[in-house]
């Protein structure tokens, strides 16, 4: 172990004589100039192509993310304010229409109801004018029936007197008599 | 001998070596130079080429992009308000640029950039740098405010200043250093019982079977060192928010 170790520093030792001077590489002065030449080369490229592409990209790319995503948001905000006024104008749509429907039936309830009891008045009428006119043309029959059996009753009587009495009666005396009769 | 020296130095990780050439130049390719280009590659792959689509319903690549920048801007506009989001390019690719260096330095193998200090000191004085001209184009001397809190007592203000000075001085040390020391202890201990684990194994006898023991540590630490990587990074990231918030809201 310790000649192990002995032999690792003394390596060390003759690498750094023999290769670069003694110093600790990091503070070796001999590079600087050519590191710092290197640094500015790829530093100032990375900067420039970083604040000239890359980041302007990346940028206009976050932006137009958000505004995809707000504008969606804004579309399904908008179709569903839409859908609901949609849903609102059926609602009042099918709600016009039921009361139109009612208001219809009713209507047509009352029509059917009037013309019912206009129909039922005029045959009441054409009945009572037919009952009328029956009863004008009973009134005339009977009439005329009566006058037919005062004249029958006026010639039975007539021939009757002749056959009992042998000769005819005064035309007048047996109308009187039916008359006197009549009034009784 | 060189891979058992990468095996057993815990250092080794955090060498800087050119790999096109033999010495380091201002401007030669290392294996830094090459995470950090890899670093903004996966970077830019996934916030470009990720986005690509620009899809409404996100895909794996793009919903991380996105969770990425909405993370980083709600950290900004919490901490500097509105206002602050003209600071937000920057600070996004400080933190991705951060996370990417501690998240690929964890792999094995791989060269952590933020393990080294001039990095991390870069992007701190260059947070400072855009507080300090920010905070001067915006409200001119009345930037010097920061340092002057209201409703301190006259005998207590000299005292107040120097330490509101100091305090801001020491912003860009504490910041770089937080982060590379993090960086750095963060692989040294791993690296410290991975090699743990190959010594006990060839020392034989006890230590050989007592082996998964640093080993079962390193799984525990692995797991501890992606939340420090992701932890350090937004520290960093909140920390320049406090900073560049001091550049538009000075004074108190």
């Amino acid at each position: 172990m310790a000649t192990e170790h002995d032999s690792h520093s003394t390596g060390t030792q003759a690498h750094g004589g023999a290769a670069h001077s003694d110093v600790f590489p990091p503070f070796d002065t001999n590079h600087f100039s050519s590191q710092l030449v290197w640094l500015a080369l790829t530093f100032g490229v990375l900067y420039l192509l970083m604040s000239r592409i890359a980041l302007p990209r990346v940028a206009a790319i976050l932006e137009d993310r958000q505004a995809t995503i707000s504008g969606d948001l804004d579309h399904s905000v908008a179709m569903q304010k839409q859908a609901q006024e949609a849903v609102g104008a059926a609602e009042d749509l099918l709600a016009n229409a039921r009361a139109r429907a009612q208001a219809l039936a009713e209507e047509t309830h009352l029509k059917l109801a009037e013309e019912a009891v206009e129909t039922r008045k005029s045959l009441e009428k054409d009945l009572k004018e037919s009952l009328e006119a029956a009863e004008v043309r009973i009134h005339a029959a009977k009439e005329r029936a009566m006058h037919n059996i005062e004249e029958i009753a006026a010639e039975a009587a007539t021939a009757i007197v002749q056959q009992l009495t042998g000769k005819a009666p005064e035309a007048g005396a047996i109308e009187a008599a039916i008359a006197a009769n009549h009034k009784i | 001998m060189a891979a058992s020296e990468q095996a057993n130095d815990p250092i080794h990780q955090f060498i800087v070596q050119p790999l096109m050439s033999d010495h380091i130049g201002p401007a030669s390719f290392t294996n830094a130079s090459l995470f950090m280009v890899i670093v903004s590659l996966a970077v830019t792959y996934l916030m470009v080429l990720g986005t690509s689509s620009k899809a409404v319903v996100p895909g794996r690549m793009q919903a991380a992009a996105e969770m990425a920048y909405e993370f980083v801007a709600s950290t900004v506009r919490g901490s500097m308000g509105q206002e602050g989001m003209r600071f937000f390019p920057f600070v996004f690719s400080l933190f991705m640029f951060v996370v990417f260096s501690n998240m690929i330095g964890l792999i094995p193998y791989t060269f952590t950039v933020t393990s080294q200090i001039v990095v991390t000191f870069a992007f701190a004085a260059l947070v400072i740098g855009a507080v300090i001209i920010y905070g001067v184009m915006r409200h001119g001397t009345h930037f010097l405010h920061l340092f002057v809190p209201s409703g301190v007592p006259a005998l207590l203000l000299p005292f107040i200043v120097l330490i509101e000075i100091i305090s801001f001085v020491s912003r860009p040390v504490s910041l770089s250093v937080r982060l590379f020391a993090n960086m750095l202890a963060g692989h040294i201990t791993l690296k410290v019982f991975g090699a743990f684990v190959v010594m006990m194994l060839g020392s034989g006898a006890l230590a050989a079977v007592l082996s998964p023991l640093p080993l079962i540590a390193i799984v525990l630490l692995t797991a501890f060192e992606l939340l420090v990587a992701v932890l350090q990074a937004y520290v960093f990231a909140i920390l320049t928010c406090v900073y560049l918030n001091d550049a538009i809201h000075p004074g108190h």
